[in-house]
């Protein structure tokens, strides 16, 4: 069965493959800044389980400082324009085919894991899609290699292609790339000190809750609030429900729990649009399509989204005042 | 004094630190808040920030199948240095109806309602809007109005981003088995609550629609501006 410690190993490889790949960048001043993080994150993949929780811990601090330092920006050593169109040309449509095997195989690998005996013999069922993206990703590369049997001028081994490229579009994502494993971190460790609590005492007895739209309005920007400053609707979720949606709006409104939830989580899904902190919803695309204010807190994609944030959230607020409490 | 995690990411964010050192920071001090006391010494401190790195560091290992979707790049890397961006932008300026509007409208509504089935890996940004959108909504706009300016080539693609994003999070909701539905659910029934997951998916349609409809507007006016800055100037000539 292909489970996730498979992926582990693969990711490991990816990310030492990366490491060797930046340490060679003469392009960028920083890269051996670079390609140590990369290293680290390798080694959290590949020997992670014999490192004990306080030296994973410490290798995080490492991750962490030299992101914190810089990891500098790399040259873009690809494939030449004229060489990419006349490629293009060449394969035509069979590109699209190609690259639509992976969330084709993402999608059939899922239902085949959840719905057949064999499939779940093949395919951990309990991490269905991940196993199947990844496979999707090496059926992939197989058809490339097979079937359109390319040439890669001047780029050394053909099999070492892949990774060369993949190590070239990660280093374009950066440190960016684990901000959602961070955050689900820190949401473990919020999550064992009691912060949910802390946080409904205060909106209990700072706030006058005392109309309902007051406490409705209290809760879906508190969800958007909350997060923006976690980067998670998840995060925000289980903090600001046991703080204000169900003492308040459910308890003592009498509103329907099934409604004053759902909308909830949406009023969050709002905050996600509008932080950085959201890291591969908001950064990553803005380092993937190389914008240039990729850097800046409010980068052109959070921008682009806010008006529709905006009035999505206080569509969220009216929706929820008329559909639960009636 | 465990609220000071939430100060410090506010403060972090105020003055723009980077986001993995505020993280970090933000554990590291509310495992420290906790152990305060009045009559704490020196090794008290020692024992929690150690303790909260040790959380830290077990919760990020237990977490890193989150950074495994990474390995999808190598294949995209490896189709688009066979040219799959460029076949995207000439395929799409033949396609003579196409704007740049219409083109992330009709994305929107497919990756809307694919992900309103639960198939949330159709899309994503480093599997198709990269690759597939950006290309093709550039080349839908070139078309049209010749070599872009780079301010108007950087806003066609922040839109592509912001499409995908706006299209998957008021879908995805309506789908019964999604992580936030499963979510809402687990918290519920812990307060002694029970609802049946279609119960919480229906109260996300509402929403969806308004988001459809907000956003295909924006969309249109989006369109309407190209038309105005870009084909003006396409008529001068």
């Amino acid at each position: 069965m292909i489970a996730l410690p498979h992926l582990y190993v693969l990711g490991g490889v990816f990310f030492a493959g990366t490491a060797w790949f930046a340490a060679q960048d003469a392009a960028n001043p920083r890269r051996f800044v670079a390609s140590s993080f990369w290293l680290l994150l390798a080694l959290s993949f590949l020997v992670g389980d014999r490192l004990g929780d306080l030296g994973n811990g410490v290798l995080v601090v490492g991750l962490v400082a030299l992101a914190t330092y810089g990891l500098g920006k790399g040259g873009t050593a690809t494939s030449q324009p004229e060489e990419r169109r006349a490629s293009a040309q060449r394969h035509g449509d069979a590109l699209f085919l190609v690259a639509l095997v992976i969330p084709g195989t993402a999608l059939a690998g899922t239902l085949v894991a959840k719905n057949t005996p064999w499939g779940g013999r093949l395919i951990d069922p309990a991490q269905a899609t991940l196993v199947s993206l990844v496979l999707g990703v090496l059926i992939a590369l197989a058809v490339v290699f097979a079937w359109l049997r390319p040439k890669f001028a001047g780029a050394g081994s053909p099999a070492l292609v892949p990774l060369r490229e993949g190590a070239r579009l990660v280093s374009t994502v950066g440190w960016a790339a684990i901000l959602p494993q961070m955050l689900a971190s820190l949401g473990v460790v919020l999550l064992g000190a009691g912060v949910g609590k802390q946080v409904g005492l205060i909106f209990s007895e700072h706030l006058a809750l005392d109309t309902r739209f007051a406490a409705v309005a209290a809760y879906g920007i508190g969800m958007a609030f909350f997060t923006v400053l976690m980067g998670n609707a998840f995060a925000a979720f289980p903090v600001m429900t046991a703080a204000v949606g169900l003492p308040v709006l459910v308890q003592r409104f009498h509103g329907d729990p099934a409604v004053v939830c759902a909308i909830g989580m949406l009023s969050g899904f709002c905050g996600t649009l509008l932080t950085p902190m959201a890291a591969n919803f908001n950064v990553v695309p803005a380092n993937l399509l190389d914008l240039p204010d990729r850097n800046a807190a409010i980068n052109s994609v959070i921008r682009t989204q806010a008006p529709t944030a905006l009035v999505l959230l206080a569509v969220n607020i009216l929706l929820m005042q008329w559909l639960a409490f009636r | 004094m465990s609220l000071l995690g939430i100060a410090v990411l506010v403060l972090g964010f105020v003055l723009r630190a980077n986001p993995l050192l505020i993280v970090l920071a933000s554990a590291i001090v509310t495992g420290l808040a906790a152990a305060w006391s009045p009559g704490a010494d020196a090794s008290t401190y020692v024992q929690a920030g150690t303790g909260t790195l040790a959380a830290f560091g077990k919760a990020f290992h237990a977490n890193r199948y989150v950074s495994v979707v990474w390995l999808v790049l190598a294949a995209i890397g490896t189709l688009e240095r066979l040219g799959l961006q460029e076949r995207a932008r000439t395929w799409i300026a033949g396609v003579h109806a196409a704007t740049v509007g219409r083109l992330l409208g009709v994305y929107f509504v497919l990756r809307q309602v694919t992900s309103a089935l639960g198939l949330t890996s159709l899309g994503g940004h480093a599997q198709m809007v990269r690759p597939l959108v950006a290309p093709m909504a550039e080349g839908a706009a070139e078309a049209r109005y010749g070599p872009l300016p780079d301010r108007v080539r950087f806003a066609i693609r922040a839109h592509c981003a912001a499409a995908d994003n706006i299209a998957l999070f008021f879908g995805e909701d309506i789908f019964i088995a999604i992580a936030s539905i499963l979510l809402i659910k687990g918290f519920l029934e812990q307060s002694g609550i029970v609802v049946e997951p279609f119960a919480l998916s229906r109260w996300a349609i509402p929403t969806a629609v308004a988001a459809l409809v907000v956003h295909l507007v924006r969309l249109w006016l989006f369109d309407r501006r190209l038309q105005r800055t870009l084909g003006a100037k396409e008529d001068a000539k």
